[in-house]
């Protein structure tokens, strides 16, 4: 049995939950993944600015606030800290804590390759929209695959002490090690698609032990110090999800059901570069306090594709906000409202979308929202989107005004002029898995 | 009887771009037929009314007595793009306990 936790569930997780995951009790791997969709166009841009920049800021410091203990402990990391620059990661890892032996996983960024992808006939069709990446070529910020497993075991075969890749599949950072320690063949579709499932488990860190949970959410034991999730995987790709002894949170099958079904599509079919996982097979039961065992899991082969993860420039927006008071809070903000759009309509600026929201109202839950006579305050709360950046930086300047102009006691405009952001747009497609050739190099 | 969804199940909500995903979970086993019964796509669609754009579609998972929705065009674009202040959706499951529906019998918690 091998025990697999994960710290880190997305770029932005608590920052102590590694160290404590390392200090608390036993594991022997430590995954970590700081990647989620847009992110590589952020990465993307800070090594065009610095071609020593574009990976996880934290992580080196992370490696050597814990460096002594994981020798010590023979914790074996994983992260997919590299974001576009794997290599220029590991060195700062490795300066930071020196004496490690560091693999880094290679061959997920694609950015260069979009071209001969192109000219071999892969229209490389957004999964949603399904239109060809042709029409935003000029566009594209970052492209990346998401590799699978296989490289990470191989990764670990060298023997390193911390694994660092770019772009994975995030399940992949939990199924590497399986692999590695159980040897598990590339068409053991049951215990791949296990692997899979526990990975996807705990890839959102503590959304498996009690966070963002409904689940007797109130009563939640310790959530200050909420335990990060453990797998404990057995050779047979049975699996039991826990958390260390004496931390916060719960584990119960209920709360690791949620899990499961979060961010799901077509349970039978969960696809990954390494199989077909079948969310329908699996049973789950709770064993015994904050321990709870999956098993049963089926998978299919592998897709014939793998996908990319692309990021491209898509305009500009800016959101703009005011606080109006009781009485008539909702009155005050949809006149407010009404007076912003009267006054772009007359300045002839064009938006791909105008978005107003009446927070304290109907923000978050729409037509679901229970029913509100006349609340104590509302924000109104307006976003523009569009193609040009003067047009979306002129709204900035419309709604501060009605502070002095508009309907009674228009607040809460402390931070002034809102910012204009760049909107990077998520773009998914699928390339010949024969396409992506990974390889691992050593450092230390 | 009527009750809000709330009374048999949970729900916890994702995205995947302007993909809104919603799980309905029992909270226990021998209520799913009723989840399975009452919580259709076509409810689920007419619950968000103009919030869903494009079409809601339904998974079964009976060994986890759940329901997994997928509701299409449904978070203004999704992630960076979205105006939203809700851009990933995080609150659309809780959106979804309101629905009303029929239960077999009065249960007490």
């Amino acid at each position: 049995m091998i025990r697999i936790a994960n710290g880190q569930g997305f770029w932005g997780d608590w920052l102590e939950a590694p160290v404590r995951l390392v200090e608390q009790g036993p594991i022997d791997y430590l995954t970590l993944d700081y990647l989620a969709e847009v992110t590589m166009s952020i990465l993307q841009k800070q090594r065009q600015a610095d071609p020593n920049l574009g990976y996880a800021r934290d992580f080196p410091p992370l490696i050597a606030r814990i460096a002594s203990q994981i020798r010590k402990k023979h914790v074996r990391v994983i992260a997919n800290a590299g974001g576009v620059n794997p290599l220029s990661c590991a060195h700062e890892v490795l300066r930071l804590a020196p004496g490690l032996k560091i693999a880094v996983v290679l061959g997920d960024d694609v950015f260069d390759r979009i071209d001969e992808f192109l000219t071999k006939g892969y229209e490389m069709r957004d999964l949603d929209t399904c239109q060809p990446l042709a029409t935003i070529r000029g566009r594209i910020l970052a492209a990346n695959a998401y590799v699978g497993a296989f490289p990470i075991a191989e990764a670990l075969d060298t023997g390193a002490d911390v694994v660092i890749t770019g772009r994975c599949a995030d399940p992949s950072l939990a199924l590497g090690p399986m692999i590695h320690r159980f040897a598990w063949g590339r068409e053991d579709w049951d215990k791949l698609a296990a692997g899979t499932i526990a990975g996807h488990v705990i890839e959102c860190g503590t959304q498996s032990t009690g966070g963002n949970c409904q689940v007797d959410w109130p009563n939640l034991p310790d959530p200050a110090n909420i335990g990060y999730p453990i797998v404990e995987m057995h050779a047979d790709g049975t699996f039991v999800v826990t958390k260390h002894p004496g931390t916060g949170g719960r584990v119960h099958s209920n709360i690791v059901k949620e899990q499961l079904l979060y961010e799901l599509g077509d349970p039978e079919n969960y696809m990954n570069p390494d199989c077909i996982a079948d969310f329908t097979s699996i049973a789950v039961a709770d064993i015994g306090p904050d321990h709870v065992k999956i098993s049963g899991a089926r998978g299919r082969p592998r897709p014939a594709t793998i996908k990319l993860s692309i990021a491209y420039a898509n305009g500009w927006k800016a959101i703009a906000t005011l606080v109006y008071s009781w009485p008539q809070a909702i009155e005050k903000a949809r006149s407010a409202d009404a007076i912003v759009r009267r006054r772009v309509a007359d300045l002839g600026l064009c938006f791909d979308e105008i978005y107003s929201e009446f927070f304290g109202v109907n923000a978050v839950l729409g037509p679901a929202a229970p029913r509100v006579e006349d609340p104590p305050e509302v924000q109104l709360r307006v976003g523009v989107r569009g193609q040009d950046r003067k047009a979306v930086d002129r709204f900035t300047r419309e709604m501060i005004p009605l502070v002095l102009s508009g309907p009674p006691g228009g607040t809460g405009y402390g931070e002034g002029r809102p910012k204009v952001r760049e909107v990077v747009s998520y773009w998914g497609a699928l390339v010949p898995q024969d396409e992506i050739r990974t390889r691992v190099e050593v450092v230390e | 009887m009527k009750a809000p969804l709330s009374r048999i199940a949970h729900t916890r909500s994702g995205d995947k771009g302007d993909t809104s995903n919603i799980g309905v979970i029992a909270w226990r086993m021998e209520d799913y037929p009723v989840l399975v019964r009452e919580v259709t796509a076509e409810r689920v669609k007419a619950h968000f009314g103009s919030l869903v754009k494009g079409r809601v579609e339904r998974f079964e998972l009976p060994n986890l007595g759940a329901l997994n929705f997928l509701l299409y065009e449904a978070l203004d674009g999704g992630g960076t793009v979205s105006l939203r202040t809700d851009a990933q959706g995080k609150n659309m499951g809780s959106a979804l306990l309101s629905m009303e529906i029929a239960i077999d019998e009065p249960v007490v918690y």
